[in-house]
């Protein structure tokens, strides 16, 4: 079989068996906007923006566990993409990306539409590819599917000049099955020896924590921690990216730790003896202050990444390897171990834990005539039976929605961690209703994120993807409005936009169904009516409390015991 | 602590570009950059001359590591190794210094590889306080140009870096 360059990459992406390509065309790219015209198999959905096509393919990755595939064109569409990909470099989600590029001969001369996508891209992709020569090409885009996808995911970009996929240059196509590269071998196994050292400090704990991150997700390894934390009946906790890797409602989980964690979560980390990380990295908003990190801990980490391991925090035994498989050499020592755990010890420990949790730190003003946020997503939770897929924007109806949306299995819960994009939300719920067309999905956002990549909307009445748009409407941009509050003096510089659009009006205009809700006893009939409308996107826009505040907050170079609690006069905070 | 990682890297367009922009996007420094093929063509030998605290060379090395066009990397630092720096410098000479430039340069084993009436350009090799000691011995004003190719070096015995 003979084909073009253009022809290559779009029969490559079949035999990948690609479902959807998000992109949107231009000049570098014709010969392969035509070879996608020409075939059936890869469904190519038009966004509106590049930005939006990285983050829905993103978000297709990340409900799937399936790499997504992007194309863009040179220039504009390739740094416009930027954004999307630098988002997915953070929370290492396994992607493509395509960008054309001008033709070799033109290369380096400023020409139309040009910039130096590898060089650009270089600090936030896993790896990079600029294909020079048509016999390069299927080899290259199976090696960018390989990188992307084994050891700690992340995206690849394919930069594609444009003579590349010239029609009249066609030469014979052969798909590798595999590929195999010398200077790239992730490791899988973990240490043996390792592995039974953690298990005989797990044993002997005596304050012992489950610290449980996105990786564990990433590397499909939930149902071994399940395993793991019922076998050791240990406290479980989470990172926001690992949220759904273990169930929100069961007894064992105290709730997510970091900045805006729970009480019980961070004081639990603070005291604990012995912590295990599972495919989590220390990130500084789960640290807060470093010198004051879990003071008394022993630290056992799991990674597929030999560079996350002490890179902030200096642990004890450090295990390089995916989470699912040393989990499973972990269960199997521990099951036949002959050491006897000191379970009196653990008693105590849950009894200080179950204190702390008396504490229900996010406890809120349920009697308030304006809505709070927490509301509105507790509503949604009951609504979806906590089923939905939960997508979401950056700022505080983020951390609402991790607090209050109660994730039971993994991959329900997308959200920009790492680079915290605002503009995420919607294009993401577009990638995830394509992927799972029979199911609830809700982008919880604000006024301010849904307005960076609102044009989206338009692409969801193109595919007709019925995603339901949860808009907490405080008309400030509400995490800039809280730290200003703490640390500014309530100097609320430039977090207030003195004009809003009229969201109903607008979700219609785009030919979607739009609500205003205002009043706290319209939140559940207005969430039950919505998501009854299985055909229609809806956009529902509460007008929540301005002045509500995310609690508990660790600040800014405070540690985990140190945190800001929301005052409540019938509690005393210890 | 000063430390040499040397660097078995795909030889490939961008790929100095990638260490270098590992070094400058995470904040290390770089004391010197060596680069050239191997006699395998398809393989690049880079020697890094860098410097900072144990965690610091940990995870710079673990950094270097994770770039997908590097195959192999040791830092010379953690075992036995000789190293080399080559250096030119260019020197003004006349009648009455010309000789005691020669001697000079005889103690350090330089070879005067270019002379005209009124100058030298002297090569020297040896390790990088040898090469300062030499400078620091010339007399300031003479010099008109001094150019060094930073360090470069391999473990001593019969173990090396490859494939």
């Amino acid at each position: 079989m003979k084909l073009s360059g253009g022809e290559i990459v779009v029969q490559s992406l079949i035999d990948e068996e690609v479902e959807f390509l998000f992109g949107y065309p231009g000049g570098a790219v014709l010969h392969l906007y035509d070879a996608i015209f020409h075939q059936q198999q890869v469904k190519h959905i038009l966004v509106r923006h590049e930005q939006g096509a990285v983050h829905a393919a993103d978000a297709y990755a990340r409900s799937t566990g399936k790499p997504g595939v992007v194309l863009v064109t040179s220039g504009p569409g390739a740094t416009n993409a930027v954004t999307g990909i630098a988002t997915a470099h953070l929370d290492s989600i396994p992607m493509v990306i395509i960008s054309g590029q001008v033709g070799t001969p033109v290369i380096g001369t400023d020409a139309f539409q040009e910039v130096d996508m590898v060089g650009i891209t270089r600090p936030c992709v896993k790896h990079n590819f600029l294909v020079k020569n048509i016999a390069d090409l299927a080899e290259t885009m199976k090696k960018a599917f390989y990188v992307a996808t084994t050891g700690r995911p992340g995206p690849v970009v394919v930069d594609v000049p444009k003579d590349i996929t010239d029609p009249s240059i066609k030469i014979p196509y052969i798909y590798p099955k595999e590929v195999v590269m010398r200077s790239y071998n992730p490791t899988v196994k973990g240490h043996s020896g390792q592995i039974k050292k953690a298990v005989e400090l797990l044993l002997n704990a005596k304050r012992p924590m489950i610290y449980s991150g996105g990786g564990v997700i990433l590397g499909e390894g939930s149902v071994e921690l399940i395993e793991f934390s019922k076998l050791l009946e240990f406290p479980v906790t989470s990172t926001l990216m690992g949220l759904g890797a273990y169930p929100a409602t069961d007894q064992q989980f105290v709730g997510m730790l970091g900045m805006h964690g729970t009480y019980e979560a961070n004081m639990s980390m603070h005291e604990s003896d012995v912590i295990i990380a599972i495919g989590a990295r220390f990130d500084d908003r789960v640290t807060g202050k470093l010198a004051e990190f879990c003071p008394y801990a022993k630290f056992i980490h799991i990674d597929i990444d030999p560079s996350s391991i002490s890179k902030t925090i200096q642990v004890d035994v450090p295990i390089v390897g995916q989470v699912k498989e040393v989990l499973r050499e972990m269960i199997v020592l521990i099951k036949n171990s002959k050491i006897v755990m000191d379970k009196k010890a653990l008693e105590a420990w849950w009894c200080q834990v179950n204190k702390w949790r008396d504490l229900h730190c996010l406890e809120y003003d349920r009697n308030s005539d304006i809505i709070k946020p927490q509301h509105v997503i507790e509503q949604l939770y009951e609504v979806t039976n906590g089923e939905a897929y939960v997508t979401s924007d950056v700022g505080q109806h983020q951390m609402f929605a991790a607090q209050f949306y109660h994730f039971d299995k993994p991959r329900r819960w997308i959200n920009s961690g790492g680079l915290g994009t605002m503009g995420f939300g919607l294009p993401a719920a577009l990638g995830v209703k394509l992927a799972h067309p029979n199911s609830d999905v809700a982008c919880i956002t604000g006024e301010a994120s849904i307005q960076m990549c609102i044009q989206e909307l338009a692409t969801a009445t193109q595919y007709r993807t019925p995603v339901k748009v949860i808009n907490l409407n405080n008309r400030y941009m509400g995490m800039v409005r809280q730290w200003q509050e703490f640390s500014y003096e309530s100097r609320y510089s430039e977090s207030y936009m003195d004009t809003i659009p009229n969201f109903v009006k607008l979700a219609e205009a785009y030919g979607h169904v739009g609500m205003q809700i205002e009043k706290p006893a319209d939140v559940r009939p207005a969430l039950e009516e919505a998501f009854a409308m299985k055909d229609r996107l809806v956009f529902m826009d509460f007008l929540t409390d301005r002045t509500e505040n995310v609690f508990p907050m660790i600040e800014a170079g405070k540690s985990h015991h140190d945190m800001r609690l929301r005052t409540s006069p019938d509690k005393e905070l210890s | 602590m000063r430390h040499i990682i040397s660097i078995l890297i795909e030889n490939e367009a961008g790929a100095l570009s990638r260490v270098a922009g590992l070094f400058s996007a995470r904040g290390y420094n770089i004391e010197s950059l060596t680069v050239a093929p191997t006699e395998d063509e398809t393989l690049s030998r880079m020697t890094v001359v860098t410097g900072g605290s144990d965690r610091v060379i940990e995870q710079i090395t673990k950094q270097l590591n994770k770039l997908i066009d590097v195959v192999k990397l040791i830092d010379l630092v953690e075992s036995t190794h000789v190293e080399r720096e080559l250096m030119m410098v260019k020197i003004k000479t006349s009648n009455e210094t010309r000789e005691e430039v020669k001697r000079l340069s005889d103690i350090f084993r330089g070879k005067i590889i270019d002379v005209t009436n009124t100058s030298y350009v002297i090569e020297m090799t040896g390790v990088s306080d040898k090469l300062d000691a030499f400078v620091a011995a010339l007399d300031n004003e003479t010099v008109i140009e001094v150019l060094r190719s930073g360090p470069m070096g391999m473990t001593r015995g019969e173990k090396g870096l490859h494939l």
